[in-house]
C-alpha cells in the first residue's frame, strides 16, 4: 500500500488509521537512503512525503527558514542562495534527498567540522506521532530553551518516533570565496600526525579530510572560506605546515562516490584514532577499498570484508560503525547501556511499534 | 513534611555526617536559587561526593517516593533548583573534579560541580577554551549549565551548552546508571544527550559530563559603538547580518542599562541611547578586513562614537560592563526582575517600542540588555518592594513582555530556563498536544515523577504505564498533577 498525503493533517489521519488497524507505516520521500538501517521487521503502508514540498518561510533577515519535509535539499539551497544564504550542511544526493529524510537519517558531510550536524542547525519541527498527535516543538528563533528539545530527539531517529512534516533551520551566509588545498600526505602515520597538528593550530578551515585507498598513500584536503585577504593569509600559514597546493573542489564529492558503493559503512572514531582505523582497514587486504575521513573522526568506507570484526575493534576504542550496504542482521552496532531508555522512549511515542518497526538501533 | 528518622539515618549512612543537612537553619541556605522570590525549605540536603553516593541516594528516593532536586551552584534564574516541599536537594558542589583532559581530541571530562570558568582556566595554557559563557560563569557549575542548556554572549557563533556536550553519565530517577551519547560523534541510537541537556533536572542527575572544547582563535577584536537609539543600533545589527558576517558576539544595551553599568563598574561607556558591543574572531587578516567593514556599517547607521579595544585590558573592561549588567541594576533600583525572552531579531524595533509603551503604562522603568545577534532580550524591570503593589505590577509587566515575545514568533526563554517561574506561560507558547508530547519523554525517563517533578510544565503528566500497583501520587493528591 502506498499513500501520498498533502499536509500534516492528512499524515495524522493516515497514521491514526494505520496504528488503529495494526499496520506498519514506512515513511519515505526521495528514497535515497531506504537501505540504511535494518530492513523493516514487517511490511506495511509506504507513506510518501513527496507532496509536502513547499518552502513555507525564508526569513532571510533573521537567518531562518521553515520548510516542509518533502522539499529536496537542492531546491531548498537554491531558494536560500537567492539571498546569499545556505543551510550549512552538504548532504548525499541533494537533488533527490529531502529535508525530512536527511533529518531522520542524520546525514552530514564535510561542512560538519565548522557548522556542526543537523542537530545543531534544526531549531523547530512538527512531528506527527503514530496516534495522530500533531506536535510542534522548538520554534523559529535560534535561541530557545522552552521545554524539551524534541528536534534533536527526532534527528537521526529514522522516523521511529514520529514523522517529521516540517522543520525550521538556522542559516548561514554563503561564503564569498572558497579555496581547496590538497596534499599527498605520505603514510597514514604522518597523515594522522599532520591532521592533529592542523587541528591544534588555531586555523579557521571549514573542512579537513583524508582520502585513502588501496595501493595509494593518503591525501589531505582542506577547505577555506572567507574574505580573499583572510584566505590568502590562511593558505600561507597552512603551507608552513606542509607543501599544500590548490586543488579541485571536486574532491569534496569523494564521500558521495564512496556512499554509492555496494559495500559501504560509516564509522565514527576519535580524531586521534583515524590512523589506527585506516591501518586496520588495510589489514583486510581488499584490493579495491576506499575511505574518506573527516577531521571530526567520521569516515565513509567502501570495503569488502567482515565489517562486524572491524566494528568490534572500533567499539572497543569508544567508536562505532554503521553498515549501510549490503543489508545484514544489525546495521547499527551496540547502543550501550541506554538501550532500555531508548526502548522506553519508543514505547511512549509509538507503543504499538507502527513506525518503521525494527529499522533502528537495538531492533527499535 | 519531614522525612522520617529511618530515611535520614539511611541517607547519613550513604553520604556521611558532613554530607547531610537536616537542621532548619542549615536547610534555609538551600531554600531558593538565583530567583529569590520563590522559596521552599527542603526536608533534607545531601552533598554526595561520588556517583555511587548519588545512585544510592536516588535509590532511596525512588523506593520511598521522595521527590528530589539536583542543584549545582544555585545561580539559576528561573527557580529550576527550587526545592520541592517534602523533598530533598542533591547538591553536587562537592563533585568538582576535572577527570580527564584530552587535548588532541579536544575533549574534557568533568564532574557536575566543576565551575564553568575552571574548565577554561585548566585548558587555556594550551590555547583552548570552553565556549558557553553565561555571565555567571565564574560561579555557575557545568551540571547546572547542562540542566539549563546555558548560553552566553558567545553562543551566537559557538553554540550553546548542548552543542558542547558529547556524552553524559546519568543516574536515572530509579537509581539506574546509564551512559548517554559517546565521546565519538553519532553514537548509535537516539540523541539522548540532545534531550537531556536543557531538561532542567527533570530526567535524572548527571554525574559525569564529556565536553567538547575549542581552540582559541588567532585574533579577537572587540568594537564598541554608540548610537542615539536602540533602533539605530538594531539597524546596524541587521546590516552586519546582511553583510554575511557571523561575529562571535553582538550585544546591545539601552541607556538605562548603560547608566547602571557605569554606576557599578565604571566601564567608561559613552552615555548614549543604544550601545553595541561586537566581537570578531578568527585569523588576523580576516578579522582586520571585517573590522573595517563593521566600522562602516556602524557609521552608516548613525554611530557617533566607535572604539576598538586596543589592549586585552580594554577589551575586558568593555565586557565587564556588559557581564555585570544584571547586578549593576541594583545601583539604580532597590529591586528588579531579570527577564529572558527571545524574538526574531528583525522584530526588535517594534518590540522596543512596545516595551517602552508597556513600561510607561505600568509606571515602571525597564532597562534592556540584549544578545542582539540572536534576538535574546533581557529586560530588567525595576521596582521598589516597599511601595505597595509595585512587586506584583513588575511581575505582571515582565510577563506582558514575554507574551509580546510569543506574539512575535519568539520564545519565553532563551537561556534561563522555564523552571518554576515560567511553567504556567508554557501553555501560551505551546498547545496541549505539544506539551503532552514533551511529557512522553519525561514518562520514559521518570514514570514516578521524582526528579524535579513540579517544574517546566504547567501540569506534570502522570504516566499511565507506571509499573507496579496503582497508588495515588502525592502530586495527584495535592491537585497539581493529573493522570492521563
Amino acid at each position: 500500500m502506498h499513500a501520498e498525503p498533502a499536509n500534516a493533517e492528512e499524515v495524522a489521519t493516515l497514521l491514526r488509521d494505520a496504528d488503529g488497524r495494526g499496520l506498519a507505516v514506512l515513511p519515505r520521500a526521495g528514497g535515497t537512503k531506504l537501505d540504511w538501517g535494518n530492513p523493516p521487521a514487517r511490511a506495511g503502508v509506504t507513506l510518501s512525503l513527496a507532496r509536502l514540498n513547499r518552502i513555507l518561510e525564508h526569513a532571510w533577515a533573521d537567518l531562518t527558514v521553515t520548510v516542509e519535509a518533502g522539499c529536496t535539499m537542492a531546491a531548498l539551497q537554491q531558494a536560500l542562495a537567492q539571498h546569499g544564504q545556505r543551510l550549512a550542511i552538504d548532504v548525499l544526493w541533494p537533488e533527490r534527498a529531502t529535508v525530512g529524510g536527511v533529518l531522520s537519517c542524520n546525514d552530514s558531510g564535510v561542512l560538519r567540522l565548522a557548522y556542526g550536524s543537523l542537530r545543531d542547525l534544526v531549531i523547530g519541527i512538527t512531528l506527527v506521532l503514530a496516534d495522530g498527535t500533531i506536535a510542534r516543538s522548538g520554534g523559529k528563533v535560534v535561541k530557545n530553551v522552552a521545554g524539551y528539545d524534541l528536534p534533536k530527539l527526532a534527528t537521526g531517529a529514522m522516523g521511529t518516533l514520529g514523522i517529521i512534516t516540517q522543520a525550521t533551520f538556522r542559516l548561514h551566509p554563503l561564503p564569498r570565496h572558497t579555496l581547496t588545498l590538497s596534499l599527498p600526505a605520505g603514510t597514514i602515520e604522518t597523515a594522522q600526525a599532520l591532521l592533529l597538528e592542523m587541528q591544534r593550530a588555531g586555523l579557521a578551515h571549514t573542512a579537513l579530510q583524508l582520502r585513502c585507498a588501496a595501493n595509494a598513500g593518503p591525501h589531505m584536503d582542506i577547505l577555506l572560506e572567507g574574505t580573499e585577504a583572510g584566505m590568502a593569509s590562511q593558505a600561507s600559514r597552512i603551507q608552513g605546515f606542509a607543501p599544500f597546493v590548490e586543488g579541485s573542489a571536486a574532491i569534496w564529492g569523494t564521500r558521495e562516490e564512496i556512499a554509492g558503493s555496494s559495500n559501504v559503512a560509516k564509522f565514527s572514531v576519535l580524531p586521534s584514532q583515524i590512523g589506527n582505523t585506516i591501518a586496520a582497514v588495510e589489514r583486510f587486504h581488499d584490493p579495491h577499498w576506499r575511505a574518506v575521513v573527516q577531521a571530526t573522526g567520521i569516515g565513509w568506507l567502501a570495503l569488502s570484508a567482515p565489517l562486524m570484526e572491524l566494528r568490534s575493534q572500533l567499539e572497543r576504542e569508544g567508536g562505532s560503525l554503521m553498515i549501510l550496504r549490503p543489508p545484514g542482521t544489525d546495521a547499527w552496532g551496540n547502543p550501550g547501556d541506554s538501550l532500555a531508555l531508548m526502548r522506553a522512549l519508543k514505547r511512549q511515542f509509538d507503543p504499538k511499534g507502527t513506525l518503521n518497526p525494527g529499522r533502528f538501533a537495538g531492533g527499535i | 513534611m519531614n522525612l522520617n528518622s529511618e530515611v535520614l539515618c539511611e541517607l547519613r549512612s550513604i553520604v556521611g555526617g558532613r554530607g547531610l543537612f537536616s537542621a532548619p537553619e542549615d536547610l534555609r541556605t538551600y531554600e531558593c536559587d538565583g530567583l529569590t522570590n520563590f522559596r521552599v525549605v527542603p526536608s533534607a540536603v545531601v552533598l554526595p561526593e561520588t556517583t555511587e553516593q548519588v545512585q544510592a541516594v536516588v535509590r532511596v528516593c525512588h523506593r520511598e517516593r521522595i521527590a528530589f532536586v539536583a542543584r549545582g551552584s544555585g545561580t539559576g534564574l528561573s527557580g529550576g533548583a527550587l526545592p520541592i516541599a517534602g523533598g530533598i536537594v542533591i547538591g553536587l558542589a562537592r563533585m568538582n573534579r576535572i577527570l580527564e583532559v584530552d587535548l588532541p581530541n579536544a575533549r574534557v571530562v568533568v564532574e557536575p560541580g566543576v565551575i564553568n570558568l575552571d574548565v577554561t582556566a585548566r585548558i587555556s595554557p594550551a590555547g583552548y577554551f570552553y565556549a558557553p559563557d553565561p555571565s555567571s560563569q565564574s560561579v555557575c557549575s557545568i551540571g547546572g549549565n547542562v540542566a539549563e542548556n546555558s548560553g552566553g554572549a558567545h553562543c551566537l557563533k559557538y553554540g550553546f551548552t548542548t552543542t558542547h556536550v558529547l556524552a553524559l553519565e546519568v543516574v536515572l530517577p530509579d537509581g539506574t546508571l546509564v551512559h548517554l551519547g559517546n565521546k565519538t560523534l553519532d553514537a548509535p541510537g537516539y540523541d539522548l544527550p540532545g534531550i537531556f541537556v536543557g531538561s532542567e533536572g527533570t530526567l535524572g542527575v548527571a554525574t559525569k559530563i564529556t565536553l567538547r572544547i575549542v581552540k582559541r582563535p588567532e585574533c579577537v577584536q572587540t568594537l564598541l559603538a554608540a548610537f542615539h537609539s536602540t533602533t539605530e543600533a538594531g539597524a546596524a545589527v541587521s546590516g552586519i547580518i546582511a553583510a554575511g558576517m557571523l561575529p562571535a558576539a553582538i550585544e546591545m544595551m539601552d541607556n538605562l542599562a548603560i547608566q547602571a553599568a557605569e554606576a557599578a563598574v565604571h566601564a567608561n561607556y559613552p552615555n548614549c541611547g543604544g550601545l553595541l558591543l561586537v566581537e570578531l574572531d578568527g585569523p588576523a587578516a580576516e578579522v582586520l578586513a571585517r573590522m573595517k567593514h563593521l566600522d562602516e556599517i556602524c557609521r552608516g547607521n548613525g554611530a557617533w562614537e566607535i572604539r576598538v579595544a586596543q589592549t586585552e585590558g580594554e577589551r575586558a573592561l568593555f565586557w565587564k560592563g556588559r557581564k555585570a549588567a544584571f547586578a549593576s541594576v541594583g545601583r539604580i533600583s532597590p529591586n528588579y526582575i531579570v527577564q529572558d525572552g527571545v524574538i526574531p531579531r528583525t522584530a526588535l524595533p517594534d518590540v522596543m517600542t512596545e516595551i517602552a509603551r508597556l513600561s510607561g503604562a505600568a509606571g515602571l522603568r525597564v532597562a534592556n540588555v540584549f544578545h542582539a545577534g540572536d534576538g535574546n532580550l533581557h529586560p530588567l524591570v525595576l521596582y521598589d518592594r516597599r511601595i505597595a503593589g509595585q512587586e506584583s505590577a513588575a511581575e505582571a509587566l515582565s510577563f506582558q513582555i514575554l507574551e509580546l515575545c510569543i506574539e512575535k514568533g519568539g520564545s519565553i526563554t532563551g537561556e534561563h530556563g522555564v523552571g518554576e517561574e515560567k511553567k504556567n506561560i508554557m501553555s501560551k507558547m505551546y498547545a496541549e498536544p505539544d506539551l503532552d508530547t514533551m511529557q512522553r519523554v519525561r514518562c520514559a525517563f521518570d514514570p514516578w515523577l521524582l526528579s524535579n517533578p513540579t517544574k517546566v510544565f504547567p501540569r506534570p503528566r502522570l504516566c499511565g504505564d507506571q509499573p507496579g500497583e496503582y497508588a495515588p501520587h502525592p502530586l495527584e493528591i495535592a491537585g497539581v498533577a493529573e493522570r492521563f
